[in-house]
């Protein structure tokens, strides 16, 4: 990390608080200072009290507890289904959001507002209906059951509709990130590599990428959070098998109504250290953006994940 | 390239049109539009007659009252507290507010497992807060109030990301000149800075509102799912599906697409209006000799 920024002298302030602002466009500092306590009460109640009272369960019973719930072979299964759901839902929807962004932002045809919103679809769809519609599908009730059953496929109640219910619900992410980056971009770069010579491929490789990288690698990683983290709609499929469908969360809901509550939050104090990696990566590829716009680049940062 | 693509796209001498849009729909079609379109077709099988006495047996039109009931406190809250914490995140520098403001993701990289068990333990009666709230007679755990806690939890984001680029952007010139013109700060708060910024706080709230709608993992841990009481309908969609009683559980769940496309098509009219409304601003203040200033 660039140390140059840290030590950074800021600019002195009154009191401590208050921006760089004239008197005349700012709150008194009494004001202020209310307004600040009570954003640091609703923040560290709804957001701190939270996240370390995962930790503080987790190792209620010293490390050695801790430890052993972690190495239980369940818990291992557990984080072995969860690394395998991930390691094939993230490629699949990196490739799609890829394709998507380059399709949507290089090129203006009919419909493409529509494409848009269709991509954005799963996520206004609840999890568990996201689940719920794979059921449908390849349920023992559902339309292609009865001939899967007849050639002794399994589902539903398995791995394979776990994948797909976590390819569903983390469908957008990539696609999302890439589009309104692609689109601030223009094709002019891509346009003038074309003209000397470059093939699709090479243009892609060493003119776009570079261009989306920061982009690509913030989507990749909200969408590895949400494929390893999602519970509602995984939990409709997978039929909770001990040590065969549960992935992680599913693993911590078993543990926590088994009254098991230090391996429950020692599990999930592992899902917890994954979101704070996941918060970290985003501070750091905004804060990069933000450094290379500084140093000339045109590219708009990363938007929020809203 | 075929005439068909000739017509549908404006000529452009990038490669790669017909293989990315292809995949895009093919996959799109694959893993989202043919799964959705089961569950409405699920519907049709259904006779109106069953459809109707599932979504308004008593138990289920209590679940669809307590999420939408629960999710508008949890969204107002995080409307008011939100934009204050949007408001003082942006605008004061104090310690620990890069840290505050990387923390306010939390809610959208936290598993809802673990948000839901966490929340939990914070509530119940010997919990960190639950033991200070329990003597004053306020149950949170195992009580509709946990419900709206853990919708607060899921809804937290939105409101302030939308907010805070809002507020990154809003001309200071503009509250200089109220403030010379003899505004009070009040005044300027009341009818020049929340103007500009209500558009996108109604944005927020009603993102907020549309992801509580549909939340499960973080809610069914601290209601306690008491029948009648504290359920809510992703939960009866998962207890039917137990009974095997898909119909239902395909009934209730129509009924939440429903309602959460309906919200999704008012966030984009709100989007739109916000926009345009973003875009007259800035043309007026261009034309008006009095914004020129410094």
């Amino acid at each position: 990390m660039d140390t140059a920024l840290i030590l950074q002298p800021t600019k002195p302030q009154r009191g401590g608080i208050g921006g760089p602002s004239t008197p005349a466009t700012t709150e008194p500092l009494a004001v202020r200072g209310v307004l600040i306590t009570i954003a640091l009460v609703f923040l560290g109640v709804f957001l701190g009290a939270p996240l370390a009272v995962v930790f503080a369960e987790a190792f209620a019973k010293g490390t050695a507890a801790y430890w052993e719930s972690l190495r239980e072979p369940d818990a291992l299964a557990a984080i072995k289904l969860t690394l395998l759901t991930a390691a094939l839902a993230v490629p699949a929807n990196l490739v799609f959001g890829v394709a998507a962004s380059w399709a949507i932002a290089k090129f203006d045809f009919v419909g493409k507002s529509v494409l848009i919103t269709l991509i954005d679809l799963p996520f206004a769809v609840s999890p568990v209906i996201s689940g719920l519609i794979y059921v449908l599908l390849f349920g023992l009730q559902g339309w292609l059951g009865p001939w899967l059953a007849a050639h002794d496929i399994k589902i539903i109640f398995a791995v394979p509709g776990i994948v797909l219910a976590t390819i569903f619900v983390t469908f957008p992410f990539v696609a999302r990130e890439l589009i309104p980056l692609m689109q601030a971009q223009g094709n002019e770069e891509e346009e003038a590599a074309l003209s000397l010579g470059a093939s699709g491929w090479q243009t892609f490789r060493r003119v776009t990428l570079p261009n989306i990288k920061w982009g690509l690698l913030y989507g990749v990683i909200l969408c590895n959070a949400r494929a390893m983290g999602e519970f509602g709609a995984v939990s409709v499929v997978s039929g909770h098998i001990r040590g065969l469908t549960n992935t992680m969360p599913l693993h911590v809901e078993v543990l926590y109504n088994e009254y098991n509550f230090v391996a429950a939050f020692a599990v999930a104090s592992l899902l917890a250290v994954l979101a704070l990696v996941t918060l970290a990566v985003k501070s750091a590829v905004e804060w990069r953006y933000r450094r290379e716009l500084k140093r000339g680049g045109a590219t708009p940062g990363p938007g929020g994940p809203a | 390239m075929s005439p068909l693509l000739g017509r549908i796209k404006t000529p452009s001498v990038i490669p790669g049109f017909g293989l990315t849009l292809g995949f895009t729909l093919l996959y799109l079609s694959l893993v989202v539009l043919i799964p959705l379109s089961a569950l409405i077709l699920k519907t049709t099988e259904l006779t109106w007659e069953q459809f109707w006495a599932t979504v308004t047996d008593p138990r289920t039109l209590a679940a669809y009252k307590l999420s939408f009931g629960a999710s508008l406190a949890g969204a107002l809250i995080n409307l008011v507290f939100g934009s204050l914490a949007a408001w003082v995140l942006v605008r004061y520098r104090f310690i620990g507010r890069r840290v505050l403001d990387a923390m306010v993701d939390l809610p959208f990289a936290l598993p809802t497992a673990v948000a839901g068990i966490a929340l939990t333990t914070l509530y119940t009666e010997n919990g960190w807060l639950g033991r200070y709230l329990e003597p004053l007679g306020i149950r949170v755990a195992f009580a509709p109030l946990g419900v709206v806690v853990a919708l607060t939890f899921i809804g937290l984001p939105f409101v302030v990301r939308t907010l805070q680029p809002v507020i990154e952007d809003l001309d200071r010139e503009l509250e200089e000149a109220a403030a010379s013109l003899g505004a009070r700060r009040i005044t300027t708060l009341r009818r020049v800075i929340l103007p500009e910024l209500w558009p996108a706080m109604l944005t927020g709230f009603t993102l907020a509102l549309a992801r509580a709608l549909g939340e499960y993992g973080s809610v069914v841990f601290i209601s306690g799912n008491i029948v009648g009481e504290t359920e809510i309908p992703p939960l009866l969609i998962i207890m039917k599906l137990e009974e095997y009683d898909v119909g239902s559980a395909t009934a209730i769940a129509v009924v939440m697409l429903l309602a959460s496309f309906l919200l999704l098509l008012m966030i984009n009219l709100l989007q739109w209006w916000s926009a345009r409304r973003h875009v007259a601003a800035r043309i007026t203040l261009r034309v008006s000799p009095s914004a020129g200033g410094v």
